[in-house]
């Protein structure tokens, strides 16, 4: 069985102005040592998603009856979403699974040292003593490229660069040596230069330290040098599945398509942009039937609103919900 | 270059005070540090840059949104000729109907209290370029047209429309008054790819349309390589190459952008640029390093570097760069 594996995911949203459904019957599966790249455009569900493993979703979400997340550890099965004492969820938040986001100022305490933020955690999550700890500590921001550590590990989330915070949050969320790491856009708020070495830096601390990593972007370039597999998200659901270099090279679902064809490529300066026609809809308007229906190109009349594709398997672990598309994975 | 320049700066410095101290200098952040550049009519020209390379500043300085510290700045389109750093008031009132700007966030730069038809016609009240209600009207339907927002669009507030819907809004309410010149500072940066593309396509149409000239500020490089025709790189408020955009792209000379061009993530899996990749951050522009300033970061940097300020040469035709080593 692998690490991760999630079935059926259901999840909505009680809004005032109705229930909002946020992920829909969304499945995947996640091995020790993997990187699955969950890509999708903003209001696509990836983030939500994500939160589900470690049941970070506000009060007011409801998760579907058939939902299922499972997360296989050393000597048990743990069934994530009965998880209900905060004792207990503790395995999932911090322990097994660690988080890193988007906005490291935003994710660090303002008015505490760094070091004693790492500290507190693996106080909670290890056995380690305070100084066994710290020790651990020092030792983890000099691996992922922190210049003089002892220093650093005094200093405050604002003393620091966006490059080098996002590095010291790289250190806190491994340092309790979880089984998976989610990646909720990491390298967003950075510049290229140096978004290109933390991303070599991931790459690097998945070989040493043999997690599986859950990495959120919209940025399939970025999918592309950090993942195995790959999953679009479109409007709470995968459209598409499949190992990086497959789904990149001949994607198949209309909507993964749409998206390499609008990315400027630096290869084919002449070639035209091709917008995705459309905005998404409102999650308030969900679209009947295939969800992408409203702004794909190739959709056909009298199917394509009215029934939910299913999975069609286009290659090996390659898979699309796409009427258009048959099993040999072309345009039928 | 024999067309007139529309845009012409020469040894620009724009600096901002550090705080306050009692006795002595007050210490300054050079943000833009002795640029100069030209801007030809109905160019769509580049700006890149990593944060705090002084790239949006030098964008408000052209607009006069931030105050010159030195060097000058002229804007010629044959009609008027006015240098930008010693505006009048009146002068400066005429400037802005001539040069606008285009914001990155279309969440924050449209008020929610007004409807769409009174945010795009804010500029022709304030300017006074319509004598009555029929003629605004008229040419906010014009622009908006032009934009794709429909007549039901007018009526609605912003709160109404999705990111691209209102980075349109936003662009429509900057080329109302029928600008000369726009900056459009990261102005798909907020956007999702799908709406990105969108976007650039009625950037470049619109251009091609009203034929004004462009700055385009923003940090991704290749967004830039597929939109504009001349490009301008920076590096903690100097220039480091400039040159037109294919010259640029099939041959880079500075170190700097060699590098920003193999830092971007490659779309094909099996494409790993290890080689060039950059170690290190930017410096901090309160301070900045001495001789050129990419050398703490530049792979061949050698002495002369660290002493010596690099000159600015042309390489080949419209081909510039400041380099000691190329």
């Amino acid at each position: 069985m692998s690490l991760l594996s999630v079935e059926n995911l259901y999840l909505q949203f009680d809004t005032d102005e109705g229930r909002i459904t946020a992920v829909d019957d969304v499945s995947f599966e996640l091995n020790a040592g993997e990187v699955l790249g969950l890509v999708g455009e903003s209001g696509s569900g990836k983030s939500v998603t994500a939160k589900s493993l470690m049941q970070l979703n506000p009060s007011n979400s409801v998760y579907g009856s058939g939902s299922k997340i499972n997360l296989e550890l050393e000597n048990n099965v743990v069934d994530v979403l009965s998880l209900k004492k905060a004792r207990e969820l503790e395995i999932v938040r911090g322990g097994a699974i660690s988080m890193i986001f988007q906005e490291p100022m935003a994710s660090f305490a303002p008015a505490i040292t760094i070091g004693n933020q790492m500290v507190e955690q693996l106080i909670i999550h290890t056995s380690l003593s305070k100084k066994g700890a710290a020790e651990l500590s020092v030792e983890m921001l000099e691996r992922v490229g922190i210049n003089e550590p002892h220093k650093r590990f005094f200093q405050y989330a604002f003393e620091l660069s966006g490059g080098m915070r996002q590095r010291a949050m790289i250190a806190m969320a491994l340092s309790t040596k979880p089984k998976l790491l989610i990646a909720d856009e990491p390298t967003t708020a950075l510049d290229v230069t140096i978004q290109a070495q933390v991303l070599d830096l991931m790459k690097d601390l998945v070989k040493e330290f043999g997690m599986a990593i859950l990495f959120i972007t919209h940025d399939l370039g970025v999918i592309a040098q950090v993942a195995d597999r790959v999953a679009v998200m479109y409007l709470g659901r995968i459209v598409e599945s499949g190992p990086v270099r497959e789904v990149l090279h001949s994607p198949s679902h209309p909507y993964t398509k749409g998206l390499l064809n609008a990315l400027p490529k630096l290869d084919a300066l002449d070639e035209p942009l091709t917008p995705i026609p459309g905005d998404i809809p409102s999650p308030l308007e969900r679209p009947p039937g295939c969800v992408f229906h409203t702004r794909c190109p190739e959709v056909l009349a009298d199917r394509c609103n009215s029934s939910v594709p299913q999975h069609t398997n286009v290659g090996q672990d390659h898979f699309t919900s796409c009427f258009v598309v048959d099993s040999t994975g072309k345009s039928a | 270059m024999t067309e007139k320049p529309l845009i012409k700066i020469n040894k620009l410095n724009v600096e901002f005070p550090l705080g306050r101290t009692l006795f002595g200098k007050t210490p300054m952040l050079r943000a833009v540090n002795d640029i100069s550049l030209e801007i030809l009519p109905g160019q769509f020209y580049g700006l890149v840059g990593e944060s705090g390379s002084g790239k949006t500043t030098l964008g408000r300085a052209i607009l006069r949104a931030v105050p010159i510290s030195s060097g000058e700045i002229t804007f010629d389109d044959s009609e008027v000729n006015y240098d930008v750093g010693n505006l009048g008031k009146k002068e400066l009132k005429n400037y802005r109907k001539l040069a606008q700007l285009i914001f990155q966030d279309p969440y924050a730069a449209l008020s929610p209290r007004m409807t769409v038809r009174d945010i795009i016609a804010e500029p022709l009240e304030v300017m006074g370029l319509t004598q009555n209600r029929e003629e605004t009207d008229a040419r906010v339907r014009e622009i908006a047209a032009k934009c794709r927002l429909n007549l039901e669009h007018l009526r609605r507030f912003p709160h109404a429309f999705s990111g691209g819907q209102r980075q349109r809004i936003s662009i429509a309410r900057a080329l109302v008054c029928n600008p000369k010149f726009v900056v459009a500072d990261e102005s798909v940066a907020a956007l999702d790819v799908s709406i990105q593309a969108d976007i650039l396509n009625l950037l470049k149409s619109l251009q091609k349309q009203l034929g004004f000239t462009f700055l385009f500020i923003s940090h991704d490089l290749s967004v830039v390589a597929h939109i504009c025709d001349n490009v301008a790189v920076m590096y903690l408020g100097t220039l480091v190459e400039t040159a037109p955009t294919k010259k640029l792209f099939s041959n880079p000379s500075h170190p700097y952008t060699k590098a920003l061009l193999s830092s971007i993530p490659s779309l094909d899996p099996d494409e790993s640029k290890k080689a060039q990749k950059l170690e290190g951050e930017i410096p901090s522009p309160a301070n900045p390093p001495p001789g050129c300033k990419f050398h703490t970061r530049c792979p061949m940097a050698e002495d002369r570097c660290r002493k010596e300020v690099p000159q600015w040469r042309e390489l080949s035709e419209d081909h510039y760069a400041a380099c000691h080593l190329v």
